[in-house]
């Protein structure tokens, strides 16, 4: 079996069409032609180490701020999932914590070592690691859940003096926190996984 | 090695196509209707084209498309609570954010669950409208499709529905809540877009794009 690169060829990133490397456009969408075969790692590198950066304000700084007639109090993620759990609604606490929690940290985990694990130059778990490569590509949207939370509970809790809820800063930087490791997972070239298993010419 | 200053169809007499995942070089693969095409050595589909699917994915756009506009207008929730009556449509949602350091948040929230989904549905209606009569596609039909293609992990809405599940639970102990008409075209509007984009084959797509627009 030959690849694409093996052959002296690019192939386009969006419809798959294989071209001279050095042309510019696709022939067949008209999308620019990467000029070598292979994404670099730096931008995933670039990605992920912002995405872990603005991961840490988002955990310590409040996400929503709710005052009622009698209080006023600031929670952060893990404290809404806390505070969810104190209201016996587990399957949701269960997943807040998944999507803001386990998602995000679980992605730094798995993009950081399918980025790592490319050193080595043994064809070793190839199956398993594009495997790994799908679901992180896949779940990691799912994040935003309690981006939306906030939106929503914002909007809808402005009953004056009654309560009001309002957000946080720790919303913008997980937000932001989300889309770069979604940028990260997406600047991922797959096609690297899968070079240490070619076959020598 | 195949080094030539020709395109490599010229060169071999045959388009070459490359697995998007493994980079496995094949000959541009003529996949018949309602069978589908993986690569040999990663098994990632290549392409799975489907009898009447360009008819198929229109509808459901265009379905999508009403139950979009609905779900923006309509209200979404309604919430009582000690005599106060709160009514919330998507817009407000996105408008509360709309002050100080939370523009940038009101920004973001509008583009996932409204401004992105409809473009990737106008963008997809307009690329195949002319390919289901068998017409030349308009133009900039091909940066259209790649457009909604780069857009798709960025569409939200669905994420957006499980978000409102768990606000309903949060805002419980605190006031009486109902689910508008919104939620319900939201929720429609969700399964409609599975149903579009896994019946949509974007290699027999981008195959008509360029054998019409010759």
């Amino acid at each position: 079996m030959t690849t694409a690169r093996q052959a002296g060829l690019v192939a386009c990133v969006t419809c798959g069409r294989v071209d001279r490397r050095g042309a510019e456009e696709c022939a067949r969408c008209g999308d620019t032609l990467p000029h070598q075969s292979r994404r670099s790692l730096q931008t995933v590198w670039a990605w992920l180490f912002a995405g872990i950066v603005i991961y840490i304000p988002a955990n310590t700084y409040p996400m929503l701020r709710t005052s009622t007639l009698l209080d006023k109090s600031e929670s952060t993620i893990i404290g809404g999932a806390i505070e969810l759990l104190h209201y016996g609604s587990y399957g949701v606490a269960f997943i807040v914590f998944f999507a803001s929690i386990v998602i995000p940290i679980g992605k730094f985990i798995a993009i950081g070592y399918l980025a790592l694990s490319l050193r080595r130059a043994r064809p070793d778990r190839v199956h398993q690691r594009h495997l790994l490569y799908e679901v992180v590509e896949f779940i990691g949207r799912w994040s935003m859940i309690d981006v939306f939370v906030v939106a929503i509970l914002s909007a809808l809790v402005q009953l004056g003096s009654v309560a009001t809820i309002n957000p946080g800063i720790a919303a913008v930087s997980f937000l932001l926190s989300v889309a770069f490791t979604m940028l990260a997972a997406q600047s991922f070239d797959p096609k690297l996984i899968w070079d240490a298993d070619e076959e020598p010419q | 090695m195949v080094q030539t200053e020709e395109r490599p169809e010229k060169a071999t007499g045959n388009a070459l196509y490359a697995c998007p995942v493994c980079d496995t070089l094949y000959k541009e693969p003529e996949v018949p209707e309602n069978s589908i095409a993986l690569c040999h050595r990663c098994g990632h589909v290549i392409a799975a084209p489907r009898s009447d699917a360009f008819a198929r994915v229109l509808a459901l756009a265009m379905t999508s498309a009403v139950l979009m506009t609905a779900a923006i207008f309509f209200p979404f929730i309604d919430l009582q609570a000690g005599g106060i009556h709160n009514r919330t449509s998507i817009l407000d949602a996105i408008q509360v954010f709309s002050s100080g350091l939370m523009v940038p948040l009101a920004v973001v929230v509008a583009l996932l669950i409204v401004l992105i989904p409809f473009l990737r549905l106008l963008a997809i209606i307009y690329t195949l409208l002319p390919l289901m009569r068998d017409r030349k596609p308009y133009a900039h039909a091909k940066a259209a499709f790649r457009l909604a293609e780069r857009l798709r992990p960025w569409s939200m809405a669905e994420i957006f529905i499980v978000g409102v599940a768990v606000a309903l639970v949060k805002v419980g102990g605190l006031a009486t809540l109902n689910l508008g008409p919104a939620f319900w075209a939201m929720s429609g509007f969700v399964v409609v877009t599975v149903l579009q984009d896994t019946s949509m084959c974007r290699h027999t797509i981008w195959n008509s794009l360029e054998a019409t627009d010759q």
